[in-house]
């Protein structure tokens, strides 16, 4: 199978260039991270993040074929040849595939992903109806990948003031949290021109979640609760 | 320098994006009908047209509508590719200066007719 591969070193400096790989394998049953793995076997300076190899720790979240996909449950037949991989757009490259994830990160805790609850602590947990737990369906499953933050073009542009997609799939995870008392403060956070309102709905973040994902309608209810608020 | 967010505002603006879009999509194909059933028009039928005042202050209505959405949609735009705050400012004015004047505009000329 033919591969191009994104190569670059930030420490050795230089440009960006792609690398051809010829890879003699069997795409029948075998992922992307399977190729990539064997390409390193063969070739040890080519770096990228993976751990758990099932889609569950989010490690190898890279652009395939122009999309931000996770390489470990991404079917090799299911990609058109030569395999373009690159690392997530959006984020400073540190190392061929590697990005520096400390911008989507930022964001990410600056939502304060922690559950706020001041009221004295009860004899046994802090316990919810099935029908509240379901509220955090759709939003707690977020693996922090990255892949939907680095397809959004308002975060290619506002980095560093936009929350982004994930970010945003977070806060809303907290404040429909049953549990949580901090609801005013969450949306006081998040009722800004930039952090919330750069989002224009045109749903990259849900073309690209590989947990199938809707930031978008996690937004569109944070934007509800804001507005009904205020009238 | 770093870049500070927290200004607690932004609702307003989109409800008001939402509530004008709204307020066109009704508005337009009014209009746009009225003036398909009065064609062929010549000098006196838009004199005609334009004659109720409830006919100018729809249309006024109406521009008013696309002024504000394209203010807020423009200022969007701007936000994100316009980084320098001084130029970014006189954009927004140039902007709201093409849009409100073209309001004031067709109000002049509107009254002017009747």
């Amino acid at each position: 199978m033919k591969f191009r591969l994104y190569r670059y070193d930030s420490e050795a400096g230089g440009k960006p260039w792609m690398q051809e790989v010829d890879l003699d394998i069997d795409p029948a049953g075998k992922m992307l991270l399977d190729a990539l793995i064997a390409i390193k076997a063969q070739d040890e300076t080519l770096s990228l993040r993976r751990s758990c190899r099932e889609g569950v720790c989010g490690s190898d979240a890279m652009n395939v074929n122009g999309r931000n996909r996770l390489a470990c449950i991404t079917p090799l037949s299911e990609l058109k040849e030569p395999i373009e991989v690159r690392p997530l757009p959006g984020l400073p490259v540190i190392r061929d595939l590697v990005v520096d994830m400390e911008p989507f990160y930022k964001q990410y805790r600056s939502i304060r992903p922690w559950l706020v609850n001041d009221s004295p602590e009860p004899e046994v947990e802090r316990l919810q109806t099935p029908e509240d737990r379901a509220l955090l369906d759709g939003a707690w499953e977020c693996i922090l990948c990255a892949c939907c933050t680095t397809a959004c073009p308002s975060f290619w542009w506002n980095p560093e003031t936009f929350v982004g997609p994930a970010g945003l799939l977070q806060a809303y995870r907290f404040i429909a949290d049953t549990r949580d008392e901090a609801t005013s403060a969450r949306l006081d956070n998040l009722e800004d021109p930039y952090r919330l309102y750069r989002c224009r709905g045109i749903m990259n973040c849900v073309d690209a979640c590989p947990k199938g994902l809707n930031p978008t309608e996690a937004i569109g209810r944070i934007r509800s609760l804001l507005v009904k608020r205020r009238v | 320098m770093k870049r500070a967010t927290g200004s607690h505002t932004g609702t307003g603006t989109w409800l008001v994006q939402r509530a004008t879009a709204l307020a066109l999509a009704l508005l337009l194909p009014f209009l746009a009908l009225r003036i398909l059933a009065a064609l062929p028009l010549d000098a006196e039928g838009w004199q005609a047209h334009f004659a109720p005042a409830w006919s100018r202050v729809a249309w006024l209505a109406a521009a008013l509508a696309v002024a504000l959405h394209a203010w807020i949609g423009v200022r969007d735009v701007l936000m994100d590719y316009v980084k320098p705050t001084p130029l970014r400012l006189l954009l927004y004015l140039l902007v709201i200066a093409v849009l409100g004047g073209s309001v004031l505009w067709l109000m002049v000329l509107l009254w002017r007719v009747a």
